[in-house]
């Protein structure tokens, strides 16, 4: 038996707010945001990187917290579901799976939205094909996927509407 | 059963000498714990022997990528996502890119590394048979210093490497041919799965075939998913140099890769089905040569 009952101090930042907490050492980061900070928003579907429920973006990259030791993400910026809309500002993203049905029992959506701001951040005008492949790594069983990828695309356009009318104002 | 978190400890030594010390100190007795794409998968499913792991992530001397004349040496952890970025890889060794990007989805290919991919051996995983058809070699190093071992070498069976228990897997080295040496080449790399996207590989499969005129120099073909260890089939390979693309005898050298591989059947398939897809994928390399010399129709 490993003595591992001692917690150790781990600091980082979580959607731009610095937390401290004692955590177990092979402890996984969603059980931290989860049981620890309250950030219920990460989900865990499989447990095991397959479906991507658990998704959180560590220092600007998509990555599935339930495949991460809290303690590896000691001094890092960490973005959940919680810090995606600014105050009551949904992001374009969230807006569009609102209005377009990319949501149903919302299981996959916090992850879905999160691959999909990833998405846009490294790609602002992607086709519908890498649209698929970003969002590869998640599972939705209720959409059939359609809705979700027509939300992402919306959510381009949106984007994109707003910077043209934007840069006609100036 | 799931894996009671008190019973598991990780430690995080600051540089590579310190976590060598430690595994040379007690061999065997903690695991490196790199990106946790594999490890955390079995931790958490409470399925693993080992209590104790050691944190590697933060080791800025197993970062990194460099690029010579005659080499592109890779830090044991590169991410499959580096692996694609990479400009010379992408130019010269495309199947590396290849087998990242069907490695998962992007948040595995965020995380995973190319040396937990080696050092974790598992028969189905993606890299290694690309590695195989490029000639890799795999650094090992302890606190008695580091050997390069040939990725050819490397697997001695189900799960098992030539790796020993105080030795981490720091570097992988691919070989760069000088352009125009051994003629053009061909390169295919296949993954064969029950989705297109984030699934295990039933069957993989790699070549790197050069070719003089209509005649072949030089061959490695590696497959994953069909034998104990990723598997080159140097028979294969045999009946392959020497032989002029336009008159290759498909079926008998297809009948040799079908006597090499050793597929069983598990959760993922049936050795039945990895048997014909790997002679299948053996048919389609051919048809990329003749096309490649200008016989034929385009393969896919």
């Amino acid at each position: 038996m490993v003595d591992a009952s001692l917690k150790r101090p781990l600091s980082f930042d979580v959607n731009g707010k610095t937390v401290n907490v004692d955590v177990a050492p092979m402890a996984r980061l969603l059980d931290v945001l989860r049981e620890d900070l309250h950030l219920t928003g990460a989900k865990e579907g499989c447990g095991e990187g397959e479906c991507g429920a658990c998704a959180v973006i560590v220092d600007d990259k998509l990555v599935n917290s339930c495949l991460i030791p809290a303690l590896q993400a000691r001094g890092a910026s960490v973005r959940t579901i919680e810090g995606v809309a600014k105050g009551d500002v949904l992001h374009d993203v969230q807006k569009a799976f609102l209005t377009w049905g990319g949501a149903q029992c919302g299981i996959c959506t916090p992850g879905m939205v999160l691959a999909a701001v990833s998405l846009l951040e490294k790609n602002p005008k992607p086709t519908e094909q890498d649209v698929r492949v970003a969002l590869a790594g998640n599972l939705c069983r209720c959409t059939g996927y359609m809705k979700i990828f027509e939300s992402v695309l919306k959510a381009c356009e949106t984007a994109m509407a707003r910077e043209s009318a934007s840069e006609a104002a100036r | 059963m799931r894996a009671h978190v008190a019973s598991y400890d990780l430690v995080q030594p600051g540089s590579l000498r310190e976590v060598l010390t430690l595994l040379a100190r007690e061999p065997g007795v903690y695991r490196p714990l790199a990106g946790g794409t594999d490890v955390m998968v079995v931790y958490a499913g409470g399925k693993l022997a080992h209590t104790k792991f050691v944190d590697v992530h933060g080791l800025r001397e197993l970062r990194g990528i460099v690029v010579t004349d005659d080499a592109v040496t890779l830090g044991a952890l590169t991410t499959y996502t580096d692996v694609q970025a990479e400009p010379t890889l992408g130019r010269e060794f495309p199947m590396m890119g290849q087998a990242a990007s069907e490695t998962g989805g992007w948040a595995i290919q965020n995380r995973g590394t190319l040396g937990g991919n080696i050092a974790n051996a598992s028969p189905a995983a993606d890299s290694p048979p690309a590695l195989l058809a490029y000639d890799a070699s795999v650094e090992l190093t302890s606190t008695r210093g580091a050997r390069w071992v040939s990725y050819a070498t490397y697997h001695t069976g189900y799960k098992t490497t030539v790796r020993a228990e105080d030795e981490l897997v720091t570097r992988v080295r691919i070989p760069r041919i000088a352009p125009g040496a051994q003629g053009s080449r061909v390169h295919m790399f296949r993954k064969v799965g029950p989705r297109k996207a984030q699934a295990i590989s039933k069957v993989s499969f790699a070549a790197c075939v050069d070719v003089d005129g209509t005649r072949i120099t030089s061959a490695r073909v590696a497959l994953g998913g069909v034998a104990p260890v990723v598997l080159r089939v140097v028979a294969t390979e045999g009946a392959l140099v020497g032989a002029d693309v336009t008159t290759l005898d498909v079926a008998a050298i297809g009948a040799t890769l079908s006597r090499e591989v050793t597929p069983i059947d598990d959760i993922r398939s049936t050795a039945r089905y990895r048997r014909r897809v790997a002679e299948n994928l053996f048919v389609e390399l051919t048809r990329k040569l003749k096309a490649h010399v200008g016989l034929g129709s385009q393969a896919r």
